[in-house]
C-alpha cells in the first residue's frame, strides 16, 4: 500500500494530528471528556495506521518491540509507585492527600500520574497485540 | 409500557448475542456474539441513569442536572477489559487453528473423538 | 441497531460479519452520545469500532476461513433465546421506568460523588481515579495481563522452524 500516493500523503498529513489529539484527550481528562483509557487507544491506533500504510517492518524500525514491552508494563508499576508513595508519605495506600501540602493539590497531581500510567499500559497492550498478530502470518509464510 | 422501552431494547440485544454464541459453529463468529453480547450489557447499566433534562456528567456552573456518573465508571472499565477478552479469545482460535486445521466446532470436536477412539482402540 | 445485529447473524461471509460488528459498534456509541455518557461513547468508539476491528480483521487473515453451512436446525437454539428473552422482559417490568430521578440508583453515593471534593470537573474521571482508583488499579491489572497472555501464546522461537516452536511448549 505504500506506493499508492493518496493513502501516503494523506498519512503522513494525519498521523501527528492523530497523537496530538491523544495528547490532548489524555491532559485534559481533567475538565471535558477523556483521560487515561481513550488517549492510550488513540495513540496505538496512530501508529496501527502507519503499520497499515508502510508495513510492519518500517513500524518496527520506528517503535521497536522492546519499547512497546516497556511500556506495557511501566504503566502499572507507575500507578503502583502512585500508591507506594501515598504509603510512603504517611496515608493509606492510594491516598492522594499526602501528596502535596495542599490537599486538592495532591489529588491533581495524583490523577495526572494514574492516568499518565493508565494510558502507557492500555497503548503498550494494544500495539503489542497488533505486533502479535501482524508478525504471526508473517513468519508463516 | 414506553417507560420500559430501553430495557426491551437491551434484552433483545443480549438475546441476539446469545444466539450467534449457541447457535453458530465458527469460532471467530462466536466471538463477535460474545462482543454483541457484552455491548448490550453497557446499555443495560447507562440507559437507567439517564435524566431527561440533565447533561453530561461535566460539573459547569449553568447547569444543575446531571445524568448519573456512577455508571459510566463501571462501563470503562468494562469495555477494556473486553477487548482485552476479545483479543485473548482471538489468540486461542488461531492456535486452534493451527493445531487442528479449521475453526469449525464440528470439525474439532470429530478430530477429537477420533484422536481419543485411536487411543482406546489401542490400548 | 437491532437490524445490524439480525443481520450479522445470519451473514455467513466473516469478513461482512466483522464490518457489521464495526457498524454495530459505532451506532451503539452515538446510541451513548444520546444517553449523555460522552466518556463512555468516546471510549466505545475508539476501542469497538477501531482496535476490535482490526484484532478481528487480523485474526480472519491468519485463519483463512468462511463459514459453513450450518449442520443443525436452528429450532432448539432459537427457542432457548426466545424463551429467555421473555423471561427477562417479564422481569425488566419491575425495574425503575425511564428517567425516573427517584430511582434507588440516584441516591445514596451519586450526590457526594457531585459534591466535587477533589475539585476536578469531569466527574467520571475524578471517580474513576481517586474514588474508586483501586478498582482503576485492577483494571490495568487485568489488561496488562491479557497482554502478557498473548504474548505468551503467539511467542515463536526466533530460529527455530515452526516444529521445534510446538515441541518446545509444555
Amino acid at each position: 500500500m505504500k506506493n499508492d500516493l493518496v493513502l501516503r500523503v494523506v498519512g503522513k498529513l494525519l498521523i501527528p494530528f492523530i497523537l496530538l489529539f491523544a495528547l490532548y484527550v489524555q491532559f485534559h481528562g481533567d475538565f471535558g471528556p477523556g483521560g487515561g483509557f481513550q488517549a492510550g487507544v488513540m495513540l496505538a491506533a496512530a501508529i496501527v495506521f502507519y503499520a497499515l500504510i508502510f508495513g510492519v517492518p518500517a513500524t518496527q524500525r520506528a517503535v521497536p518491540e522492546w519499547l512497546v514491552e516497556t511500556m506495557l508494563a511501566s504503566g502499572v508499576l507507575i500507578y503502583a509507585g502512585v500508591g507506594l508513595a501515598g504509603l510512603l508519605l504517611g496515608g493509606n495506600f492510594l491516598d492522594y492527600f499526602v501528596l502535596d501540602k495542599d490537599p486538592v493539590h495532591g489529588q491533581h497531581r495524583g490523577i495526572f500520574w494514574v492516568e499518565a500510567g493508565v494510558a502507557t499500559t492500555v497503548a503498550g497492550v494494544m500495539l503489542k497485540i497488533f505486533y502479535m498478530f501482524a508478525m504471526r502470518g508473517r513468519l508463516e509464510d | 409500557m414506553f417507560g420500559h422501552f430501553s430495557y426491551i431494547v437491551t434484552v433483545f440485544l443480549m438475546v441476539a448475542g446469545l444466539y450467534i454464541v449457541i447457535a453458530r459453529g465458527n469460532l471467530i463468529k462466536k466471538l463477535i456474539g460474545l462482543s454483541v453480547f457484552q455491548t448490550s450489557v453497557y446499555m443495560l447499566y447507562i440507559a437507567p441513569g439517564k435524566l431527561v433534562g440533565g447533561t453530561a456528567p461535566i460539573l459547569a456552573p449553568n447547569f444543575s442536572i446531571y445524568s448519573n456518573p456512577l455508571p459510566h465508571v463501571l462501563i470503562l472499565t468494562a469495555i477494556v477489559v473486553g477487548v482485552a477478552t476479545l483479543a485473548l479469545g482471538l489468540a486461542l482460535a488461531v492456535r486452534i487453528q493451527e493445531a487442528y486445521g479449521s475453526i469449525e466446532e464440528d470439525k474439532i470436536l470429530a478430530r477429537d473423538n477420533s484422536v481419543e477412539l485411536a487411543e482406546d482402540s489401542r490400548l | 441497531m437491532m437490524v445490524s445485529v439480525v443481520a450479522l447473524a445470519r451473514s455467513r461471509n466473516l469478513f461482512a460479519a466483522v464490518v457489521l460488528s464495526g457498524v454495530y459498534s459505532f451506532l451503539m456509541a452515538t446510541v451513548l452520545v444520546a444517553l449523555d455518557a460522552v466518556d463512555v461513547a468516546m471510549t466505545e468508539a475508539a476501542v469497538g469500532a477501531g482496535v476490535s476491528t482490526v484484532l478481528l480483521l487480523g485474526a480472519l487473515h491468519l485463519c483463512k476461513s468462511e463459514e459453513a453451512k450450518p449442520a443443525h436446525r436452528p429450532w432448539l437454539p432459537l427457542s432457548v433465546a426466545i424463551g429467555t428473552g421473555a423471561l427477562l422482559v417479564y422481569g425488566s417490568f419491575g425495574m425503575p421506568e425511564f428517567s425516573n430521578p427517584l430511582a434507588p440508583i440516584h441516591q445514596h453515593v451519586v450526590p457526594r460523588y457531585l459534591q466535587n471534593e477533589v475539585d476536578l470537573p469531569n466527574v467520571v474521571t475524578a471517580v474513576l481515579a481517586s474514588f474508586r482508583g483501586y478498582d482503576t488499579l485492577g483494571e490495568t491489572t487485568v489488561v496488562f495481563t491479557a497482554g502478557a497472555g498473548i504474548i505468551a501464546l503467539l511467542r515463536r522461537r526466533k530460529k527455530g522452524k515452526r516444529a521445534e516452536g510446538k515441541a518446545d511448549e509444555k
